[in-house]
């Protein structure tokens, strides 16, 4: 038996690691920048004889999630990955996956989309899968990534849930930066995460149809129980983060908050960056400013009664956005507070504030002039801008 | 060197950028350091300028942005000095290290830095006890002679994990070697 060891993994090797250790059945996928790391590990382990699952080098992202979503009709825990132009591709495969209830788990390194061709860390991918049926968890970091693999496939095979999840890091700024990773015993992982129990499975013995045809008369009943399901998932979710807390000492939830008391302005951040905007927080409350942050790990199903409890009281709130959704209000995070908001007596501003487009670094600076202008529209109590595109050279946007 | 310490690292692609600042993280970690190792990746092709960087900490590192202002640059390619400002950010107290035939008093005069500096001639070692010009774990052995940020035998242990045989035997002696042979500016 393996005791807990701190290991030197990327984000990518941290995301392979924990996949072995929960023992996929099939994996299927077609490598794709910067996930690549991530499906080179999984075939060594297989070829090597350390995890024994049936590797599918599938030709295209399209076929790779249909190869997973066979596999997992047939009660296999099945495992893919995919980035960008590879997560695009699987576009409409993403919905027949959710709405079967198969509980594929499928790692996303977050990548821009093209055009212009660029490889570098982004959310548009995910971000425009929002409303494919998937549960979609965001990673701050390398530990993150590790930790939230092996509960996703818990929280999908839950029979309370039956949903596929992405489990999301960014692309370089994680999938390509090593950290020390404090890995669980193969035993412990076995301990959270037991054999799958299918429900339905494709059986010849026990012949069942899915995927058939849905008519006007039947596909709202079966739409509706998705969005029940879907939206009852959040409660498993936070029962299967507390079991993982308890169990290995952790402390995760899925608004994670900082420096939070006593703010009255706080930042709203996804994925990675939140990390560096916490250093900024630490150096606005050195200065004696009333400066917060609220990290969402959990975007979908969206935590909206989480997200108003912890932003009641804030007079102003900055929403990072990793994304632009074009011709709206920056970003879907910040449009998506917005409308959790709305209806509050009380409420804060809320200000987007679409972050590190294409690969573009931000720093601590960036955090600092965000949290600068928060407090401004805190003081002055208007908002005059829906948001401001940051890290970008511009007319109105905030510092190159 | 207390609280965080960033390293960049200045090379060209296909000389071990990346696995220096990978091996030096690695080096920390078995010291029970928070670490992080990252390249700056642009456009991956052969011979190209490239920046790999590490954090080093006593506590969890949070900030996930490039590093402007480092206390260490390692360079291990002397022809990157004229393609690249290596010097950019780089703090007063800090230590430039490179990879240069060259004397540590000349070079400092040339870029005009206030850090202090060292030199070794990483590439003859390399040629010599590895077969190729792989500069990356020769310039571990001077960057911990003179920062002193990781012990000697933390870094011979990660280069003996990394490698197997033959190969790691060499390279242990390739970090050696330039552990002795660093010249280091007299302070």
């Amino acid at each position: 038996m393996m005791a807990r060891k701190v290991l030197a993994l990327n984000g990518d090797e941290a995301a392979a690691y924990a996949v072995k250790q929960c023992k996929p059945d099939v994996i299927a996928a077609y490598p794709i920048t910067p996930q690549t790391i991530i499906v080179e590990r999984l075939s060594d382990f297989v070829a090597d004889g350390e995890l024994d699952a049936e590797f599918i080098s599938a030709e295209s992202e399209h076929s790779a999630l249909s190869a997973c979503i066979g596999a997992s009709a047939m009660g296999a825990r099945t495992y893919t990955a995919t980035a960008s132009q590879g997560l695009a591709l699987m576009y409409e495969m993403l919905f027949v996956a959710s709405s079967f209830r198969l509980p594929i788990v499928m790692s996303v390194a977050n990548r821009a989309l093209n055009s212009p061709l660029n490889i570098w860390n982004d959310m548009s991918d995910t971000m425009g899968a929002r409303d494919c049926g998937w549960i979609q968890i965001y990673n701050e970091n390398a530990q993150e990534v590790y930790d939230f693999t092996i509960q996703s496939f818990r929280i999908a095979e839950d029979h309370r849930v039956l949903l596929p999840v992405m489990v999301c890091h960014d692309g370089f700024v994680v999938s390509h930066s090593t950290e020390g990773v404090e890995t669980l015993s193969d035993s412990e992982v076995d301990s959270f995460l037991p054999p799958r129990t299918p429900v339905y499975p494709l059986d010849v013995e026990n012949p069942v149809t899915i995927g058939c045809v849905g008519v006007p008369e039947y596909y709202p009943e079966i739409k509706y129980q998705q969005e029940v399901a879907t939206k009852k998932s959040i409660q498993t979710i936070k029962e299967i983060i507390n079991e993982f807390n308890e169990s290995f000492g952790r402390n995760y939830d899925i608004i994670e908050k900082y420096q939070m008391d006593g703010a009255e302005v706080a930042l709203l951040t996804i994925g990675s960056a939140s990390g560096t905007a916490k250093d900024a927080v630490d150096e606005m409350r050195a200065e004696g400013k009333p400066v917060g942050l609220l990290k969402l790990r959990l975007f979908r199903p969206l935590p909206v009664e989480d997200l108003r409890k912890a932003l009641s009281g804030l007079k102003a709130v900055g929403v990072i956005d990793r994304h632009i959704s074009f011709g709206s209000m920056g970003g879907a995070l910040n449009m998506e507070v917005r409308a959790a908001l709305y209806e509050m007596r009380e409420r804060p501003h809320v200000m987007g504030f679409p972050a590190g487009l294409g690969g573009r670094d931000i720093r601590v600076e960036h955090f600092i002039k965000i949290t600068e202008e928060l407090l401004r529209i805190a003081e002055r109590d208007v908002l005059e801008e829906d948001y401001r595109v940051v890290g970008c050279r511009g007319p109105g946007c905030i510092g190159p | 060197m207390r609280g965080m310490v960033e390293v960049r690292f200045h090379g060209r692609g296909g000389q071990g950028v990346v696995t220096a600042s990978r091996l030096l993280a690695e080096a920390a970690l078995l010291e029970g350091k928070k670490v992080q190792s990252f390249p700056a990746f642009g456009a991956e092709r052969e011979g190209a300028p490239i920046r790999a960087f590490t954090r080093l900490s006593d506590t969890l590192i949070r900030v996930r942005s490039q590093i402007y202002t480092p206390d260490v640059v390692v360079v291990l390619d002397p022809t990157v000095i004229r393609a690249e400002n290596v010097t950019e950010g780089l703090k007063d107290n800090g230590w430039l290290i490179v990879n240069t035939a060259r004397e540590p008093g000349e070079l400092k005069k040339e870029l005009g830095t206030k850090a202090k500096v060292a030199t070794v001639n990483a590439t003859s070692i390399a040629l010599e006890l590895l077969g190729a010009p792989r500069v990356n774990t020769p310039i571990l052995g001077t960057l911990v002679k003179s920062t002193q940020l990781v012990t000697l035998d933390s870094v011979i242990s990660v280069v003996n994990s990394t490698f197997k045989g033959k190969v790691a035997e060499a390279n242990v002696k390739a970090v050696e070697r330039a552990y002795r042979e660093a010249k280091i500016e007299e302070v």
